[in-house]
């Protein structure tokens, strides 16, 4: 095994690994400090935050020959017997002079700073600065400028460490973003016409990653400028509900609102980045529109219902009206489509299952480095598909059962919903006229809604607990951020109620029960690591490819 | 003649009779640029030789035996860069040629490519064919208009005449040159700042390793040489290693590291003296001699305070340490960063070092790509304070501030990536360590009461620097 040493420390590396100083040193528990470094993005090594001593050990003497000058930590490869230094006097110096020198023009504003709190300049200021300023005092200068759409650029705080160019050029290979000027004059621009008016603004669909690529608050999201201080907010892991690429994010509330979603660094799926749709697709979260009571149909029209005696209500209900039918939404997850049919085909064993309308727009799109946004507009068809089809026999869609319902009698349909974009109409809504019971789940009224003799508020994926399955069948699992509105229950624990499981629900322990029953999802038996779980890892490889195990 | 910005004159020597200029023989003749007056001047035999007889190996160790360093600044010996290239690799591999002579006080390229561009060419052609490169860009600074000119002209006459193109002279060897030109920054003369440029993109210097003989222009092994440095191939190639290695200065015993400064060299002496100009020598030359042998003394009878021994970034020397010989070692010895383009640029008794130090610290902030933070924001911290002190509102802890600049910036401490940082330093460094009596003086003449502050004191508002 290769060794690398940090500051003394010996670490064992892997054989094919490839790490620089940067991440051979965080394997030892040391943190070098740097700014144009990110593991996502090409190695400009200009920022020289992370210069360190660098050396050599010799594998048969064990001699050790330091090289006489300061090399940057991010483009020396970690190779076995690489000797780095951090803490000595001469890196010490040289960080704080970087720091020094980062500070001269900038406007020292972090208390109008979006990025105050989360500030890697503020940080390793307090880290590794100078404790006073010995260039001259300037006075206060903020200059700002829209980029396009979303983002906007705090000029005099920028560092120049280009990594928002460089992912415009290699991320979303745009290239929108560039340098203009040269030396101290040096700014980060869209190319303008000679009245100052963008020609090509910063608009591609992973723009917004460029604010969370920014190690100082040079790059602002417009949608979350001076909405909240960064250390009110509290953040969680998620999953994004946008498409079916399932981006692993970080949900950041404070009270019950969310605030922005961030992408959180998962190598099997979206490695640091998120698209805008799924950044800015929490929208209807806080949606004032969202219906909030739950109703039942009497003659004169609606009347509230309470929750502690509405399952009781339902279930007697759903037993005596004959023959049933459930849509699952593809929105739902894993857990609660598992719960719902479960508890349909316990009362009804013969009740029709479907999944409910796929929403696709357009095509999938690809970036240059592989991240792709699906046209599939839900989180969780390949989960609820596994469930409603091993439940009910066979597989049911959105078409053939409306068909169904026109020319079969059914006594109740039950139908979740949960999408953000509308889903029925009115022609959809005539279909169900034959039916006794509808039952309709749902977080925005639309026809259904209106023609329902219950209406159940539904939550969203922020309120949401369990595990959605991509398009890639990763399934990864996630806990709610923030409570659902008051008058909502979420669908796992209206579904826990209905069961008659006692206390809250548990979404792990479904996820078992699930992984026991189902080929589909054994992978997730052992419980889901925080970068989710690939559920094809227990299916043979095709014949075509490999032989076959002989066992 | 109307861009010649500086007086050029490139006289022969007169009193050094046992030396003939090589270099700049057809300098000064009639119609010396066009391709007549240059095969009638026995040009482009040493390439119908060379094709002939030499393979590109046997070039490139006849150059190597020469002791050729480069031209272009840092003296690194041309026939070992040429070996770096990655052996039997299947192409293409790129040259590219530095005429992008961006160094204050420097013009002897301006004149070579002006008044003999075929001698440029054909040292190209034979670097090219040493090191097996088929393609060649010529890299040209924009300022350089008549340059530019004379050489497209002459690399049109070559391709008539059948020294560029398919199959040059009847040989299998074939060689395309493309004329390139800069947008006028300094820093597309460093090798890796020339690459990106030609490239296309943002003059930013490339970290190193891999080196450009590695992985260069458009990602292939490439070469990159000044122009003077080819100029000098051609004529190792016509006279011989053992002719070159005669004139110059051998070894340093004293330090292993030295490899000698072989062959001619321009010199480029401009400033305060008579008769500023270009001349060619043998490596070795004082600066004194060069100021009084070819300079034709200080002007107006006066004294020189200093000189910039090779372009300005490569420091000063005070009046005392004129006996400085100008080859590869000499002013390493006294401080200076080195020989660099060999441009002296001299000083009279009346110039002011606080007005040098400014207009260097200017140059460098102006000049700096703004890729390496300590580079960029320290030589504009430099100008800053510069400005600062020549507006009379110096400090005594400013020249501590400047010091400490100059000693942390550039690639000898690590801190950037290519060594304009360095060049930046050097100026600052020797000036403060040269001159500082000067410079206290000149805080505590016009800043009498606020000297002394050691504290942070309001920046000055200035016009075009942030």
């Amino acid at each position: 095994m290769p060794t690398v040493i940090v500051n003394g420390i010996e670490v064992a590396i892997g054989e094919k690994e490839r790490l620089n100083g940067i991440q051979a040193a965080e394997r030892a528990g040391v943190e070098i400090p740097s700014y144009c470094w990110h593991p996502g993005l090409s190695v400009v090594a200009s920022c020289r935050m992370c210069l360190v001593e660098a050396g050599k050990k010799d594998e048969k003497t064990g001699k050790i020959a330091m090289q006489p000058r300061l090399v940057p930590a991010c483009q020396t490869p970690a190779t076995d017997g690489t000797i780095f230094v951090t803490n000595s006097e001469k890196v010490k110096n040289s960080r704080a002079m970087v720091e020094e020198d980062l500070l001269l023009r900038h406007p020292v504003d972090c208390p109008i700073c979006d990025k105050a709190g989360e500030c890697n300049l503020q940080d390793f200021h307090f880290e590794y600065g100078q404790k006073e300023r010995r260039a001259d005092i300037k006075p206060f200068t903020s200059r700002r400028r829209s980029l396009g759409d979303t983002v906007t650029l705090f000029v005099d705080r920028c560092v120049m460490c280009s990594r928002c160019v460089r992912f415009t050029r290699e991320i979303s290979g745009t290239s929108e973003l560039m340098v203009i000027n040269r030396g101290a004059q040096e700014e980060i621009d869209v190319f303008r016409n000679d009245a100052g008016e963008i020609q090509f603004p910063l608009d591609n669909k992973l723009s917004g990653n460029v604010v969370d690529l920014c190690p100082v608050g040079a790059l602002g999201d417009k949608d979350f400028l001076y909405k909240q201080r960064v250390w009110f907010m509290r953040s969680h892991d998620g999953v994004c509900a946008n498409c079916s690429t399932g981006c692993s994010i970080k949900v950041e509330e404070n009270q019950d609102r969310i605030y922005r979603l961030k992408p959180r660094e998962n190598p099997h799926v979206n490695q640091w980045w998120m698209c805008d749709e799924g950044r800015y697709g929490w929208k209807h979260v806080h949606d004032s529109r969202r219906v909030t009571q739950l109703r039942r149909r009497e003659k004169t029209g609606y009347a509230p219902l309470d929750w502690s005696r509405f399952a009781g209500e339902l279930d007697q209900k759903l037993r005596q009206t004959g023959r049933l039918a459930a849509v699952v939404s593809p929105n739902l997850t894993v857990e609660e489509a598992y719960l719902l049919s479960t508890y349909i085909r316990e009362i009804d064993s013969d009740a029709l299952l479907a999944v409910g309308p796929v929403p696709v727009e357009g095509t999938d799109e690809k970036f240059p480095n592989g991240f792709t946004i699906h046209a599939e507009k839900c989180p969780n068809r390949k989960g609820v598909e596994a469930i409603v089809s091993r439940l009910s026999g066979g597989l049911l869609n959105w078409d053939d059962f409306l068909a169904r319902v026109e020319s079969e009698p059914v006594g109740a349909v039950w139908l979740t919903g949960g999408y953000h974009q509308p889903w029925n109409d009115t022609a959809i809504a005539e279909k169900f006229s034959g039916v006794k019971t509808l039952i309709v789940q749902d977080c925005f009224a639309s026809p259904l809604w209106d023609r329902a003799d219950y209406q159940i508020p539904a939550a969203t994926f922020a309120e949401r607990e369990g595990s959605y399955v991509n398009a890639k069948d990763r399934l990864q699992s996630f806990r709610w951020a923030i409570r659902p509105p008051a008058g909502v229950l979420t669908e796992g624990q209206l579904y826990w109620q209905l069961l008659k499981r006692p206390g809250l629900y548990r979404a792990a322990e479904v996820l078992q029960a699930v992984a026991r029953e189902i080929t589909y999802f054994t992978a997730a038996m052992e419980g889901v690591p925080e970068h989710g779980i690939d559920l094809k890892v227990n299916q043979l490889a095709e014949p075509t490819k490999t032989p076959a195990i002989v066992a | 003649m109307k861009n010649r910005c500086v007086p050029l004159r490139c006289t022969h020597p007169t009193k050094m009779p046992e030396y003939q200029p090589v270099l700049l023989a057809q300098v000064g003749k009639a119609e010396s640029h066009t391709l007549r007056a240059y095969e009638q001047a026995g040009g482009y035999q040493a390439l119908k030789k060379s094709l002939k007889e030499k393979t590109p190996k046997e070039v490139t160790e006849i150059v190597k035996a020469s002791g050729l360093r480069g031209r272009g600044g840092a003296g690194f010996p041309t026939g070992l860069k040429w070996t770096f290239l990655p052996q039997n690799h299947p192409g293409p591999i790129y040259f590219c040629l530095n005429a992008d002579e961006s160094e204050p006080g420097t013009f002897n390229n301006r004149v070579l490519m002006e008044e003999d561009p075929h001698q440029v060419i054909e040292g190209l052609i034979l670097s090219c064919y040493a090191t097996n490169a088929t393609t060649a860009y010529f890299y040209m600074r924009a300022e350089y208009p008549l340059a530019w000119q004379r050489m497209q002209r002459a690399v049109d006459e070559c391709y008539a005449a059948g020294y560029l193109g398919k199959n040059i002279l009847g040989s299998p060897y074939s060689l395309d040159i493309f004329l390139h030109r800069g947008a006028g920054a300094y820093i597309c003369g460093e090798e890796t700042g020339l690459i990106e440029s030609l490239e296309g993109k943002r003059a930013w210097p490339r970290i190193k390793p891999p080196f450009p003989a590695v992985e260069g222009a458009f990602r292939k092994p490439t070469v990159v040489n000044n122009v003077e440095t080819v100029a000098c191939v051609r004529h190792i190639m016509d006279r011989g290693a053992d002719w070159f290695k005669s004139i110059g200065v051998p070894p340093d015993p004293a330090n292993p590291r030295d490899a000698g400064s072989y062959g001619p060299k321009l010199y480029c002496i401009s400033g305060h003296i008579n008769k500023p100009g270009c001349y060619e020598a043998p490596l070795g030359l004082t600066v004194t001699e060069l100021i009084d042998r070819f300079g034709g003394g200080v002007w107006k009878n006066r004294k020189a305070k200093a000189a910039i021994p090779g372009g300005i970034s490569m420091g000063l020397l005070t009046a005392d340490e004129f006996h400085c010989p100008l080859d590869f070692n000499g002013p390493g010895k006294f401080g200076c960063l080195g020989l660099g383009t060999a441009a002296v640029v001299v000083m009279d008794e009346q110039t002011s070092m606080v007005d040098f130090l400014l207009n260097s610290c200017r140059f460098f902030s102006h000049e700096s790509c703004g890729q390496c933070t300590p580079c960029r924001e320290g030589t504009s911290w430099a100008t800053k304070m510069m400005l600062r002190i020549k507006a009379g509102r110096g400090r005594l802890k400013d020249l501590d501030l400047l010091a400490e600049i100059g000693d942390t910036i550039g690639i000898m401490p690590g801190t950037t990536i290519c060594g304009l940082a360095d060049g930046a330093a050097w100026p600052i460094k020797n000036c403060i360590k040269k001159f500082r009596p000067e410079l206290e003086a000149h805080i505590k003449r016009t800043n009498p009461s606020g000297w002394g502050e050691t504290k942070a004191v309001p920046a000055m508002e200035l016009v075009g620097i942030h």
